[in-house]
């Protein structure tokens, strides 16, 4: 044995580990391969498979170009302004959170009930917030706008809290050492840091609430998802396709621009 | 562009260098937010004063989930395993067909300019749907139940880890693929011995994140008929029998929690 292979098996071993680890996942994958069964499988799934693409592929040109209140344009514009508006006001109803939530600003009971009450907030699918809203304002966009707003709250403040740590505070200390007034370094040290991280942070989470206004139709809170789960259950896949074609240019768009903004906001 | 229509004002120092101060930007994209707030409103029927008037309707519901059915318990077991095991099941076959999908859009390793072109298209299209739509379009094809539910998860999975995957093995390091391939070993084997050791911890906590993720998804996906929990809820949700909503999302929220726990657990370890 030379000196290469002795090297080679004296790197540390911990097979038994790796073997547990993979007997316990091969044991789940087995149990969750109950989940499927293939009765409810039709002959027809086929058919609509394949109309389903005939319709993606020859969509509804009338609807897709259509700006009155009926077309695709305008169900995306309006799935835009309900994102956009829940964005903002999820992000005002975050600040405050985000303090709360902080340890290092308020005592550790507090951050830590806070915490929670955001877990919970966040667990809570989206669409049961809709249904619940619908109550309050009726079947609409606005019930859509307060969903947003409400579950993006988890998250914002998760990352408000991140980038008010992450604040650098050399800046704060060479502005306290040349005699800046606390106005001065709240003015000049700290929001310009902040205020574009936080616009950072509100265009992430206003491209993961594009995604979730166009769901959140589905049970009514305005938006594309409506149309598309009437098209769908009427079998019209031209109407069908021509949804989806939106829904799926519009997101990557705004995706590009996103990151486009974010990458260029994060250098300065 | 920008510097052109609001140019820098020119200060001069006292040692006489004149330096040019860029104007703020943060004006304009303060007045940009206002006025794209100022729309939405329009478009949204944004309204206030119903706001105020009737947001306690929206704690009646919550009042009436607190206290949670303790008795409907039993009913919930069998879609909540249900529902994890969707997850679970979509997760690993995504997760394991992410690594092929990966590999062919790696512009690194793919010497073809085209298939990994197609194949990067091919996952953001998949990312963009979302997975309640893909559920809805599965449940036409698979019929009603967990199948469909899989499915949707199944292609959410491998558009996300997927697309993590191949900026991965895009940014590895190439020095020892060279070094195998000069040595005469295929490419897939240099991409087995050189790059998948580099890409497998990061690999293996992305697909558990995601699978953090899916329960949450998979939660709602019953709502259009592909098994799950989302079934029960939406029934309750239906007659509104807020109670047994109620105890509904109490056990999601401790699934999730557990899950969670697990998961960060191990992809601490991970890395």
């Amino acid at each position: 044995m030379d000196v290469i292979e002795k090297q080679l098996y004296a790197s540390p071993r911990n097979n038994r580990y790796l073997l547990t680890v993979t007997a316990i996942i091969a044991i789940l994958f087995n149990w969750s391969i109950s989940a499927i069964n293939l009765q409810n499988v039709e002959e027809s799934g086929l058919l609509i498979a394949s109309n389903i693409m005939k319709g993606i592929l020859n969509p509804d040109l009338n609807l897709l170009f259509n700006f009155t209140s009926q077309g695709v344009m305008y169900l995306l514009v309006e799935t835009i302004a309900i994102a956009f508006l829940g964005t903002i006001i999820g992000s005002i109803l975050a600040i405050p959170l985000a303090f709360l939530s902080a340890s290092n600003v308020v005592p550790g009971p507090v951050a830590s009930i806070t915490r929670f009450l955001l877990i919970v907030i966040r667990t809570v699918p989206a669409l049961v917030y809709g249904l619940m809203f619908i109550r309050v304002t009726g079947p609409g966009p606005f019930a859509g706008v307060l969903t947003i707003a409400l579950i993006s709250i988890g998250m914002l403040a998760k990352l408000f809290v991140d980038a008010i740590e992450d604040l650098d505070t050399s800046i704060l200390e060479s502005m306290t050492s040349i005699g800046c007034t606390t106005f001065e370094k709240v003015r000049y040290g700290i929001l310009p840091q902040l205020f574009s991280m936080f616009l950072s942070i509100m265009i992430y989470r206003f491209d993961m609430n594009l995604r979730e206004a166009a769901v959140l139709g589905l049970v009514g809170a305005g938006g594309i998802g409506a149309p598309l789960i009437f098209a769908m259950n009427a079998y019209r896949w031209t109407e069908v396709g021509s949804i989806l074609i939106g829904l799926v240019v519009l997101i990557l768009i705004v995706e590009l621009f996103s990151n486009r903004i974010r990458t260029k906001l994060v250098r300065g | 562009m920008y510097d052109k229509i609001f140019p820098p004002t020119k200060l001069s120092l006292p040692n006489g260098k004149i330096v040019h101060e860029k104007k703020s930007r943060t004006p304009v994209i303060l007045i940009l937010i206002i006025v794209a707030s100022f729309f939405s409103i329009k478009f949204t029927d944004f309204d206030l004063s119903m706001l105020i008037k009737r947001w306690r309707e929206f704690f009646v519901i919550v009042g009436q989930m607190i206290p949670p059915k303790w008795e409907y318990l039993p009913h919930i077991w069998q879609p909540l395993l249900d529902t994890i095991k969707m997850s679970l099941l979509g997760s690993i076959l995504g997760s394991a067909a992410a690594i092929p999908t990966a590999y062919l859009a790696a512009s690194n390793i793919i010497n073809s300019k085209w298939i990994a072109f197609v194949t990067k298209v091919f996952l953001s299209m998949l990312r963009t749907m979302p997975t309640l739509v893909s559920a809805l379009i599965a449940t036409f094809i698979f019929g009603l139940g967990t199948l469909a539910g899989t499915v949707a998860i199944f292609l959410f999975t491998l558009a996300y880890v997927g697309k993590l995957l191949y900026e991965q093995i895009e940014n590895a390091d190439m020095g020892s693929f060279e070094a195998m391939e000069s040595l005469g070993m295929t490419r897939m084997q240099a991409f087995r011995y050189a790059i998948f050791p580099q890409i497998l911890p990061n690999y293996l906590s992305t697909s558990l994140f995601c699978f953090e993720g899916n329960v949450r998804y998979a939660a709602i996906l019953g709502y259009v008929g592909a098994g799950g929990i989302g079934l029960l809820l939406n029934e309750g949700l239906g007659w509104r029998d807020y109670a047994s909503v109620g105890m509904i999302l109490l056990m999601l929220v401790i699934t999730v929690f557990l899950i969670e726990t697990v998961s960060e657990h191990f992809r601490k370890k991970l890395i």
